[in-house]
């Protein structure tokens, strides 16, 4: 049961990198400007990255021989425990950059947790992923607050973008047995206690870029759980898992 | 032959060049963090700079190569992830070398020391991200060169 619950924990940390990751990496070529072009293709490349430690990690737990490019590709939607906010779709660039800078702020507040983690196989993936996770969200940080405090267009559309996703940050701070069973092995945190110090990040910088707070506490759910993912996900899947789908076990 | 001396492995581990900026060595980089004999095999412990660079697995071929090819036979590589890399541990030669390249070299204050070019301190930069995960692009707006810096991590 214990090395159940720690599979899980792995895959949603895991899930939550890869999905992401894929997400981030489908703008490579289209972004509004080369550098911007390069960040996003870079920040997804570091996101996938940090799932291969993951996923790897997970595997060797679950102890079925199962590697990590098999969880990623050969997994279904419902196997997925990614939050939904990772899955969403990119929208415009304003959009994405907001789902990073939501999801960064939560990733550098867990790494740091996650770095005195009693696994120190867990604390070592936290202590690598922490460095590049604060790097991106100095970034995605800072062009939240340049598109937010700039013009009425790139303003409006910041706000839109947080409207349309605030109602998912709350996922990220659910528990559930898993996450007890993480705290009670010194694991990892209870995610619920990752939250003060998310808003007081989060509230900063969207005070910044002259953002408001949607004030409904209301929240979607369903993803690290596995109990129901969007739509989206499953036309994400059939994108990157194509190869495998078409060609089963084909290897390069 | 005799077993090759620890020494004399980091020696032939220092000539092979970084994949992505071929004027620096694996040893240069910091990423070769131990080498030891283990009865007759000889055990490496090489670490990631970046969670997903590219050149992760080329630089493990890499390695496998140099030392098969002076006749090591039995080799074992493992990925260390902790301590995670830094670039404190480029060596001071490698610092050298990447100025003398054109890439300004990691600075502790997060940003280069001079434009790599012509040394000017007007700079300004251009993307927190560069052609590699360890860089960013930068501008020296004395001589108006693009140029790229190494990250400071």
């Amino acid at each position: 049961m214990a090395d159940n619950a720690l599979f899980q924990f792995l895959l949603r940390m895991g899930d939550n990198s890869l999905i992401l990751g894929h997400r981030v990496s489908e703008w490579c070529g289209h972004s509004p400007v080369l550098e911007e072009d390069i960040a996003l293709a870079n920040t997804a490349l570091d996101l996938i990255g940090q799932t291969q430690f993951w996923l790897g990690l997970a595997g060797e737990v679950e102890g079925k021989g199962r590697s990590a490019d098999d969880l990623a590709f050969l997994r279904d939607a419902w196997d997925y425990r990614n939050v939904l906010l990772c899955e969403l779709p990119n929208g415009d660039f304003g959009q994405t950059l907001m789902r990073q800078f939501l999801y960064d702020a939560w990733a550098s507040v867990m790494m740091g947790r996650l770095m005195t983690s009693s696994d120190e196989r867990v604390a070592a993936i936290a202590a690598k992923a922490s460095k590049e996770v604060a790097y991106h969200v100095e970034r995605s940080g800072d062009t939240v607050v340049g598109l937010g405090d700039g013009t009425e267009e790139s303003h409006a559309r910041m706000q839109a973008a947080l409207d349309y996703l605030w109602p998912y940050v709350g996922e990220m701070f659910d528990s559930d047995e898993v996450d007890a069973a993480m705290v009670k092995a010194g694991i990892a945190p209870d995610p619920a206690s990752l939250r003060e110090e998310y808003d007081a990040l989060v509230g900063k910088v969207l005070g910044q870029a002259t953002l408001t707070i949607p004030t409904d506490t209301f929240h979607h759910k369903g993803g690290r759980t596995g109990y129901m993912h969007t739509e989206h996900l499953g036309h994400l899947l059939c994108t990157m898992q194509w190869l495998q789908r078409a060609y089963p076990g084909a290897t390069w | 032959m005799g077993q090759p001396s620890v020494d004399t492995i980091w020696d032939w581990l220092d000539q092979v060049p970084d994949p992505e900026i071929p004027v620096i060595s694996l040893v240069d980089l910091g990423i070769i963090r131990d080498v030891k004999w283990e009865g007759d095999t000889l055990k490496v412990a090489v670490t990631p700079t970046y969670s997903g660079c590219p050149a992760t697995s080329v630089i493990n071929f890499d390695i496998e190569t140099a030392l098969r090819d002076r006749g090591i036979e039995k080799l074992t590589l493992t990925q260390q992830l902790s301590p995670p890399w830094t670039t404190d541990w480029l060596s001071e030669k490698g610092r050298a070398k990447l100025e003398e390249y054109g890439i300004a070299p990691p600075s502790p204050k997060g940003e280069p020391d001079r434009c790599p070019n012509c040394g000017g301190h007007n700079l300004e930069r251009t993307s927190q991200f560069g052609s590699t995960p360890c860089k960013a692009l930068w501008r020296c707006r004395d001589c108006l060169e693009p140029f790229d810096y190494f990250k400071c991590i």
